[in-house]
C-alpha cells in the first residue's frame, strides 16, 4: 500500500517536474543546440576531463562559447593538435596552458553534435529549485485524495454505527413503554450485599496456582534472559558512523560492481577495503554530487560534495592543480562485520567458487545509505546455509570426480556444502 | 558424691577471675586484630566502612560485566596507495639468500600484508638450498624489541641517538685524522663471500690506506682451508657431495651439524635409504670416530668413541696404509681389527668413498686432502669450494696481538662480537676502549658495540640487499623482504658513504652483475630466483699428483694428556648470534633434549670417577651437578650432564651461550664457553673437577631408553633386509580375539565402525627414518607456521613444552636396539625381569640412537576424541583430528588418553603476558605470527593439525584455478622444512602420490599399531647398513 503511493508520488514528481521543464526545453531548443542531447554527449566524450564549472584536466567549459569563436570550437574540438602544429596563436596558448596535454581529437562529432554540446554547456536550468519546491507541495497535496477517501469511510462507519446504537437505545425504550402500559414492571436489579473476597488473598491461598504462576514466571524469565544473553556479541544491525560518510546506495545505483572495489574478495579470504586510490580512480573527476537528495536526513549535494572532499584530504588530491601533494593520511574506518579471531572465512572460496551474491550475507547493501551488520553472524547462521546450499560445482574440475562419487554414495544429484564436509569443526576453527 | 565434669581449653580458664576469659565472653579476640602496620588508626580513621567496600566491589564486578558486553570498536585501515601485487590475505613468497658468518642458505621469504613471517627452503636451488633450525628461526631475530633502533653514541657518559649525518660526519673527521697521521684501523668482520662488498671496502681502503680489512670467523674452520689453500693456492673449503659415495668415513666430522658451514645432510641421506631394486638393496655405510657424541655420530651405521690422541692414530693409519704402504703406526688389538677392516671397505669402494675429518689442525686437513685424491673420492669437489670461511688465522693472530699492544687507534666491526667471542675478550676490550675511534656495526647492543663509541644501526638480513658467492661460481641474491623496522643503514651503504661514493649498494650490486656474473641472463629473472650459477663450468674434479708435506710423526707426538675439551656448536643456538631468539633458545638439542642451557657432556665412567652427578627430583626434571673446568690459566664452572656415547676422557661444551649485553633477561642462560676456545681451535686440553652445587635443566625428554619396546622405533640391518621377508623384520603386530591371534589390521578386530574415507581426500605423512637426521629444521618450521608459544625454562622443566613436533631420540640399553629387543624377552620371572627393566633404564656406554619426529598421528579410531565431553575434538573426512579450540574447556581428558603424548595444554595466556617475555607480549615481536592461525589462550589444549591452514590453501587455489590438486602441492610446514626428504606429506586416495606409495612400502609401519588407533601417520623401518 504505501509503496504503491510512494511510487504515485513520484511519477507524479516526475510529471510535474517535466510540465515545468517542457516550455524551457523548447525555448533552448532550435536555437543554438539541444542541451538534452548535448548532456549525452557531454557525458560520453567530455565529462573525464573536463568539468562545468572548474577547471580538471581541461578548462571548464561553461561559457566557452563566449570565449571562442565558434568555428574556431568547432575545428579545435574536431582535431586540435592539427592546429597546434599549424600554429594557430590561440590553440597553442590554450596548449600550453593547459601543461601541453593534447585534447584527445573528436572527428566522428558532427557540427550539430557539438552545438548540442556547447548548447548544454551554456545551460542553466534556472526554475529547477523553484520546481523542487513546487514538486514538494503539490506532492502534500497529491496524498489528499486517498487519504481523504479513507477518513469518509471511516467518518461513515462511525456515523452508521452511532445511528444504529441510538436505535438500538430507542426501541428498547419503547419496549419499556409498552411493557408498563401492559401493566408488567420489570424486577428491579438489587445490588449482591455479600463481600467478596480480594482477588489477590484468593490467589495466594490457591497453592496450586501460586505454583503455576511461578514456575511460569521463572520459565519465562529465564527464556528472555537466555534469550538477551545470546545476542551479546552478536552485533546485527550495527551500524557505525563513518569517518567519511561513503553511501553504497549511491555507488551502487551507478551500477559500479561491489568487487570492482573489494576486488581482493575474489581471491583472498579478505573482502577489503578498497585503498584510496581504488576510489581516485573515479574521484579524480568527480569532486561534486550532482545527484538526488535526501533533505529529510540532510543529505544535501553540499553534503555529499564535502564529503568528497574529505577524500581528497586524506588521499592528499590537490583540486586546483589536479595533482597529488603526497602529504596523505589514511582513513580509520570502523570495521562493521567482526568475526571472532577463532573462527576462519575466506570470501574467495564463497564468492569465488560458489558464487555466492554478497547480499546474500550483507543484505541489500545497494540500498543502505549506511552500512549495517545485516546478518547475525553467528555460527548458527553458518551452518545453516552450510547444511541448505548445494555446491556449486559446474565447469570446475576440482570437484568433477568427488562430487560424482560422493553423490552416488548419498544418492542425492547435488550436495549440500555439509555433505561435502563442510560442517566438520576444523573446516573453519583453525 | 558425684561432681558435675567441666571441660576446659586452657588452663586460663580455670581461672574464673582471668580478665581474659571476661573479655573474651564479649569480643571475639582479646586484643584488635594487627592488620599491617598502624593499620588500627588507619582504619579508624578511614571513612569508609566494610559496607561501603563491598559496595565498591558490588559495583566495580557490575561495570566489568556490563563493560565486557559491549564489543570493542574495531578499525580497518586500507592503504592509501596500495602496493601493486599485495593483496590483503594472500601471502607472496621472495626469494633471498642468508650470509651472517655462521649460516649460508638460499631461501624462500613467506610474506603477509608486507611482513615476513616464514622462512622456506629454496628448493630450486642447488647448493646451499637447505635451511636449518636457525635460519628457520631467524626471521624472529628480525623482530627483536631489544635491537638498536637508530645509530648510538657512546661518548658521553649517557649514551645517546644521533643522526645518521652526525654520524658520519664524526667517524668520517676521526678517520681522516687517523689516515693523516698514518695510524693502524682495523675494519674486522666475519666472512662476507660478497663480490660487491669486496670491492666495496677495495675502495674504502683506497681511500684511507690505513685501513685493513682482517676476517674473523667466529666459528673457525681455518685449517681446512688453509690446507685447501696449500694444495689449491687459495683459501676455500673443499666442498662434499655424499649422494654417490658409497662409504663414509668421519674422524671428528660433524658434518650433518655446522661442519664447515653445514648443509650436507641433502646429499648425504639421498644414498642413506635402501631402495629395493631387484633382489638386493644398497645403501651407503658410514662410519664416525668422535669424542662427543654428535648429531652425525647418532646417525653413523658404527660410532667408535676415542679422544683426540686416537683420532689422530686413527687417521694417520689410514693414511699411512693407503699413501706412504710402510705403516709402523701400533694400534692394540680389537681398533687396529676394525681399522684394517675399513681400509679394504675403502679400497673396495675406491673412488665411492670418502674420509673427513673435524680434527682442527693443518696436518690432519692436509691428510685427508691427499687421501680423497689419491682415491679420486667422487664426493670431494675441489674445482669450485666453498668460499664462506675466508678467515686466515696467521693474520688474524697478528691482527689481534697488535690490537692487545695498543697499536690500532681505530676499529670497525660488523658481523663479529669479539669481546664476547673472543677468549681474550677482556684484553680485546680494555684495547678497544683506549682506541681513538671504535665502531661496530651492529644490529644488537651487545658485548662489544656497547663499548664502542659508536653504533651504527644495521639492519637485519631480511631487510637487506645483498650478493653473494657461496660457493664459486654459484651466485646468490638477497633483497629486502620489508622496508627497514627501524633507521638503519647496511653496512655496505654507511661504508660507500665514507668513501664519498654516491652510489647505493643496490645500484652496485646489480652493475657488478650485470657487468660480471649474469653473463646474459635478466636481472629480474635472476632476482626472482635468487641464485645465479655460472653456465659452462667444468664441474669435475681435478685429481692431481701432490707431494705431501705432511710429517705425521709430530702430528700424532702432540698429545693432550689431561681431559679432551670438545667445543662444539648446538643445533639450536650455533655461534651465538641469534641467543636473543627465543624459538632457538627453547628448542630442544637433537642429542641432550635439553632447552635454554649449554653443558658440560661428560662420559659415565668420567662421572662415576669424578662424582658428578645427574639425579632426577620429585617431579622428573634433571638436575646435574656443576664441575670446574680449568686450562690453566682460566676456568669455569659448568653443569653437567652426563651423555651416553661420550668418549672415556673426553669432554663436550657448546659455544655460543653466555650471552648477556642485548640480550632479554630470560634469554641470559648458559656460560661463555669461547674462553676456552684458545687459537680457534675446538679442541682442548682442560682438567674437569667436581664443584658444590646443582644445576637444573629443563628437559623435554626424561626417558632415554626404548627398554626394548622395538616396537616403536622398528629397526633392522641391511644384510636381513635384503635377505628376509618382510614379516621377520617388520611384522604386524597381533591381537588376541576369543583367544585366537589374529592380526591388527584385520576386519574384525576392530571394535568400531571403520568409516569411508575412499572418496575425496585422505592425508597421511610418512616419516622415513632412515633419512631423518634428527636435525630439528621441522620443529623451528612447526613453531613459526603455527604459532605455538614460548614457555620459557621454568615451564619447561615442569613438562609443560608446547612443541607440537618433537623428535624424541633414544639411547640402546645394551650395545644395540636389537640386543635390548633379545635382552627383554629372555628376562623371565619377576625379579629377572624387574632387575633387566631397572638397568635398561640407563643407556649403554656406546649406545645406538634413534631419532624419531612425534607429532598428532592423527588417528582414524582416535582415542582422544571419544572422550572429548564437549566434543572439541573431533575427526574430518580428509583424515585430520581437528581441535576446535573455543569449545574445549580443558579437562585434558584428551592428553590423558592420548598413546602418543602429543596433546599440549596451554596452561597460562602466553600472548599479551609480560609474565612470558619473549615475542608474543609486544607489538614487534606479534609481527611474526601467522594470520591464518588462531593464538590460542589459556586452558585450552593445543596439537598438530596436520597444518590443516595449509591443505585448505591448497585446495582453495586448486578450486579457484578449477582443476584438480597435483601431488606435489600437498604441503606441512615440516615436510617443506625437511630438506633430506624424511618427512612426506599427500593424499593417499590419489593411488599415483608419494605418500601413498610410501603405504605400500615394505618398511612401513604405524607407530603402536596394536592399540588399534589406525594412525595417519606412518613411519618407515630404520635400516642400519652393519
Amino acid at each position: 500500500m504505501t509503496d504503491l503511493k510512494k511510487s504515485d508520488f513520484f511519477s507524479f514528481k516526475v510529471l510535474l517536474v517535466f510540465l515545468l521543464i517542457l516550455p524551457l526545453s523548447f525555448s533552448s531548443y532550435g536555437q543554438e543546440g539541444d542541451h538534452v542531447e548535448g548532456k549525452k554527449l557531454y557525458n560520453t566524450y567530455c565529462a573525464s576531463c573536463h568539468k562545468l564549472n572548474k577547471r580538471a584536466v581541461g578548462p571548464k567549459l561553461r561559457g566557452v562559447t563566449e570565449k571562442y569563436d565558434r568555428e574556431w570550437l568547432y575545428s579545435w574540438i574536431k582535431n586540435s593538435s592539427a592546429m597546434i602544429k599549424a600554429g594557430d596563436a590561440q590553440a597553442v596558448a590554450v596548449w600550453e596552458e593547459y601543461n601541453k596535454s593534447v585534447m584527445t581529437a573528436f572527428p566522428q562529432l558532427s557540427n550539430l553534435d557539438i552545438d548540442n554540446i556547447l548548447a548544454y554547456t551554456d545551460y542553466i536550468p534556472p526554475v529547477v529549485a523553484q520546481a523542487t519546491v513546487n514538486t514538494v507541495q503539490s506532492a502534500a497535496v497529491s496524498q489528499g485524495p486517498s487519504d481523504f477517501i479513507m477518513n469518509l469511510i471511516l467518518v461513515l462507519l462511525v456515523l452508521i454505527f452511532a445511528i444504529l446504537t441510538f436505535m438500538l437505545v430507542a426501541v428498547n425504550r419503547t419496549l419499556l413503554v409498552i411493557a408498563k402500559s401492559n401493566g408488567f414492571t420489570p424486577p428491579e436489579k438489587k445490588p449482591k450485599k455479600i463481600p467478596r473476597k480480594p482477588i489477590w488473598k484468593a490467589f495466594a491461598e490457591n497453592q496450586f496456582l501460586v505454583l503455576i504462576t511461578v514456575a511460569f514466571l521463572l520459565l519465562s524469565s529465564a527464556y528472555y534472559s537466555y534469550a538477551y544473553l545470546m545476542q551479546i556479541g552478536i552485533d546485527q544491525g550495527y551500524m557505525p558512523i563513518q569517518p567519511i560518510h561513503y553511501s553504497h546506495k549511491i555507488h551502487s545505483a551507478n551500477k559500479i560492481e561491489c568487487k570492482y572495489c573489494h576486488s581482493s574478495a575474489r581471491v583472498s579470504k579478505h573482502s577489503g577495503i578498497p585503498s584510496l586510490n581504488v576510489c581516485m580512480n573515479c574521484h579524480m573527476y568527480i569532486a561534486e554530487y550532482n545527484g538526488e537528495e535526501d533533505l529529510e536526513n540532510g543529505y544535501t549535494k553540499d553534503f555529499y560534495t564535502k564529503e568528497i572532499k574529505k577524500l581528497y584530504k586524506a588521499v592528499g588530491w590537490d583540486e586546483e592543480n589536479q595533482k597529488y601533494t603526497g602529504k596523505s593520511e589514511p582513513v580509520k574506518w570502523v570495521r562493521i562485520h567482526n568475526l571472532p579471531d577463532h573462527a576462519y572465512f575466506n570470501h574467495a572460496q564463497h564468492v569465488e567458487v560458489a558464487k555466492i551474491d554478497c547480499q546474500k550475507c550483507h543484505g541489500p547493501v545497494e540500498e543502505m545509505e549506511i552500512v549495517y551488520q545485516h546478518s547475525p553472524l553467528t555460527m548458527g547462521w553458518c551452518i545453516d546455509c552450510h547444511r541448505e546450499s548445494n555446491l556449486n560445482v559446474e565447469s570446475n574440475e576440482y570437484y568433477a570426480k568427488i562430487h560424482e562419487e560422493l553423490s552416488k554414495k548419498y544418492g542425492v544429484e547435488k550436495l549440500t556444502v555439509a555433505q561435502m564436509g563442510g560442517l566438520e569443526c576444523g573446516k573453519c576453527h583453525y | 558424691m558425684q561432681k558435675k565434669k567441666t571441660y576446659w581449653k586452657n588452663s586460663e580458664q580455670l581461672n574464673y577471675e582471668s580478665s581474659i576469659i571476661k573479655k573474651l565472653e564479649q569480643n571475639e579476640f582479646v586484643e584488635k586484630l594487627p592488620i599491617g602496620p598502624n593499620s588500627s588508626e588507619l582504619i579508624e580513621n578511614s571513612s569508609s566502612s566494610r559496607r561501603d567496600f563491598l559496595k565498591f566491589v558490588g559495583f566495580s564486578t557490575a561495570a566489568a560485566a556490563a563493560a565486557a558486553c559491549e564489543g570493542p570498536v574495531v578499525k580497518s585501515i586500507p592503504y592509501v596507495l596500495q602496493p601493486e601485487q599485495l593483496v590483503p590475505g594472500v601471502s607472496s613468497y621472495y626469494a633471498t639468500s642468508i650470509a651472517d658468518g655462521f649460516d649460508f642458505a638460499n631461501i624462500l621469504v613467506k610474506t603477509r600484508e608486507g611482513r615476513p613471517i616464514k622462512i622456506e627452503n629454496n628448493n630450486e636451488s642447488k647448493f646451499f638450498s637447505a635451511a636449518n633450525a636457525r635460519v628457520h628461526a631467524s626471521v624472529l631475530s628480525m623482530y627483536d624489541s631489544k635491537r638498536v633502533k637508530a645509530p648510538i653514541s657512546n661518548l658521553d657518559s649517557k649514551p645517546k641517538s644521533l643522526e645518521w649525518d652526525d654520524l658520519y660526519l664524526n667517524i668520517k673527521n676521526k678517520l681522516d685524522l687517523l689516515s693523516k697521521e698514518n695510524k693502524k684501523v682495523i675494519l674486522l668482520t666475519n666472512t662476507i663471500p660478497s663480490p660487491t662488498t669486496k670491492d666495496i671496502i677495495k675502495g674504502f681502503i683506497a681511500k684511507y690506506p690505513n685501513v685493513e680489512h682482517v676476517i674473523y670467523d667466529t666459528v673457525s674452520s681455518h685449517s681446512a682451508s688453509e690446507a685447501y689453500r696449500a694444495y689449491y693456492g687459495k683459501l676455500g673449503l673443499v666442498d662434499y657431495d655424499f649422494s654417490n659415495t658409497k662409504l663414509i668415513v668421519s674422524i671428528s666430522a660433524d658434518f650433518l651439524g655446522d661442519w664447515q658451514g653445514g648443509g650436507f645432510d641433502s646429499g648425504y641421506t639421498k644414498n642413506r635409504v635402501p631402495v629395493k631394486d631387484g633382489v638386493s638393496g644398497s645403501m651407503s655405510k658410514h662410519i664416525q670416530f668422535e669424542s662427543n657424541m654428535t648429531l652425525t655420530g647418532s646417525n653413523a651405521d658404527e660410532r667408535i668413541p676415542c679422544n683426540l690422541n686416537d683420532q689422530k692414530l686413527f687417521l694417520t693409519y689410514i693414511y699411512n696404509s693407503l699413501l706412504k704402504k710402510n705403516n709402523q703406526i701400533n694400534i692394540a688389538g680389537s681398533k687396529k681389527e676394525k681399522l684394517d677392516q675399513i681400509l679394504s671397505q675403502i679400497k673396495s669402494h675406491g673412488s665411492r668413498s670418502v674420509v673427513i675429518t673435524g680434527i682442527e689442525d693443518l696436518d690432519a686437513q692436509k691428510m685427508v686432502l691427499e687421501i680423497n685424491n689419491f682415491i679420486q673420492s667422487n664426493a670431494f669437489d675441489t674445482s669450485r669450494p666453498r668460499l664462506i670461511k675466508e678467515s686466515d688465522i696467521k693474520i688474524l693472530n697478528t691482527t689481534l696481538e697488535s690490537i692487545y699492544r695498543g697499536e690500532v687507534k681505530g676499529i670497525l666491526t660488523f658481523g663479529v662480537n669479539p669481546v664476547y667471542s673472543l677468549p681474550g675478550g677482556q684484553k680485546f676490550k680494555s684495547a678497544v676502549k683506549k682506541m681513538d675511534l671504535s665502531v661496530a656495526f651492529s644490529m644488537l647492543k651487545d658485548e662489544t658495540a656497547s663499548i664502542c663509541q659508536f653504533i651504527a644501526a644495521t639492519p637485519h638480513f631480511l631487510e637487506s640487499w645483498g650478493d653473494y658467492e657461496f660457493k664459486k661460481d654459484f651466485y646468490s641474491l638477497a633483497q629486502p623482504t620489508i622496508r627497514p623496522l627501524f633507521n638503519t643503514n647496511q653496512f655496505q651503504d654507511i661504508i660507500l658513504k665514507l668513501t664519498e661514493n654516491n652510489k647505493t649498494y643496490y645500484n652496485l650490486i646489480k652493475e657488478k652483475w650485470k657487468k660480471d656474473i649474469l653473463e646474459k641472463n635478466k636481472w629480474n629473472k635472476v632476482l626472482h630466483d635468487g641464485f645465479y650459477e655460472k653456465s659452462l663450468y667444468n664441474s669435475k674434479p681435478n685429481f692431481k699428483n701432490i707431494i705431501s708435506s705432511v710429517n705425521t710423526d709430530k702430528f700424532i707426538s702432540s698429545k693432550i694428556n689431561n681431559f679432551h675439551l670438545t667445543l662444539y656448536t648446538k643445533t639450536g643456538l650455533g655461534d651465538g648470534q641469534q641467543a636473543n631468539n627465543p624459538w632457538l633458545q627453547e628448542f630442544p638439542d637433537p642429542i641432550t633434549r635439553t632447552t635454554w642451557d649449554n653443558y658440560l657432556t661428560v662420559s659415565f665412567s668420567d662421572a662415576k670417577e669424578l662424582g658428578l652427578k645427574n639425579v632426577n627430583v620429585s617431579n622428573g626434571a634433571l638436575n646435574g651437578s656443576y664441575a670446574n673446568i680449568s686450562n690453566g690459566s682460566k676456568s669455569l664452572k659448568v653443569p653437567v650432564i652426563i651423555q651416553p656415547g661420550q668418549a672415556k676422557g673426553t669432554v663436550g661444551l657448546a659455544l655460543g651461550y653466555g650471552r648477556v649485553d642485548g640480550l632479554k633477561k630470560e634469554m641470559q642462560v648458559g656460560i661463555n664457553a669461547y674462553e676456552f676456545y684458545e687459537n680457534f681451535n675446538s679442541h682442548q686440553s682442560v682438567t674437569v673437577s667436581l664443584t658444590e652445587g646443582f644445576h637444573e635443566f629443563a628437559c623435554v625428554q626424561l626417558q632415554n631408553t626404548l627398554m626394548g619396546r622395538g616396537d616403536i622405533i622398528r629397526e633392522t640391518t641391511l644384510e636381513i633386509f635384503n635377505t628376509k621377508d618382510k614379516k621377520h623384520w617388520n611384522p604386524i603386530p597381533v591381537v588376541s580375539k576369543n583367544h585366537i591371534e589374529e592380526y591388527v589390521t584385520s576386519k574384525g578386530v576392530d571394535m568400531y565402525e571403520e568409516f569411508d574415507r575412499s572418496i575425496g581426500h585422505h592425508f597421511n605423512l610418512s616419516i622415513d627414518l632412515n633419512s631423518c637426521t634428527g636435525c630439528g629444521a621441522c620443529v623451528i618450521a612447526c613453531h613459526a607456521e603455527n604459532n605455538v608459544p614460548v614457555v620459557g625454562k621454568t615451564e619447561i622443566r615442569k613438562s609443560r613444552d608446547m612443541h607440537w613436533l618433537r623428535i624424541d631420540r633414544y639411547y640402546s640399553s645394551e650395545d644395540s636396539f636389537e640386543n635390548d629387543n633379545l635382552v627383554k624377552e629372555n628376562a623371565t620371572g619377576l625379579t629377572k625381569t624387574m632387575s633387566t627393566l631397572t638397568r635398561m633404564e640407563n643407556a649403554s656406554e656406546n649406545p645406538q640412537v634413534a631419532f624419531q619426529p612425534i607429532m598428532c598421528q592423527h588417528c582414524n579410531h582416535a582415542p582422544c576424541e571419544t572422550v572429548c565431553p564437549v566434543g572439541a575434538t573431533a575427526h574430518g573426512r580428509q583424515g585430520q583430528n581437528h581441535m576446535a579450540y573455543n569449545r574445549c574447556v580443558g579437562t585434558r581428558y584428551c592428553a590423558n588418553n592420548c598413546p602418543y603424548k602429543v596433546r599440549r595444554f596451554n596452561w597460562f595466556l602466553y600472548n599479551n603476558n609480560d609474565e612470558f617475555d619473549f615475542y608474543m607480549n609486544d607489538d614487534l615481536g606479534k609481527m611474526v605470527i601467522n594470520p591464518d592461525v588462531v593464538v590460542r589462550s589459556r586452558g585450552v589444549m593445543e596439537k598438530c593439525s596436520f597444518c590443516i591452514q595449509m591443505t585448505q590453501k591448497t585446495i582453495l587455489d586448486a578450486k579457484l584455478e578449477g582443476r584438480e590438486i597435483n601431488d606435489g602441492e600437498w604441503k606441512t610446514a615440516c615436510s617443506s622444512a625437511c630438506n633430506t626428504g624424511a618427512i612426506v606429506f599427500g593424499d593417499v586416495n590419489d593411488k599415483n602420490s608419494e605418500v601413498s606409495k610410501m603405504t605400500k612400502n615394505d618398511r612401513m609401519y604405524r607407530l603402536l599399531e596394536s592399540v588399534g588407533t589406525k594412525p595417519n601417520v606412518m613411519y618407515q623401518t630404520k635400516v642400519r647398513n652393519i
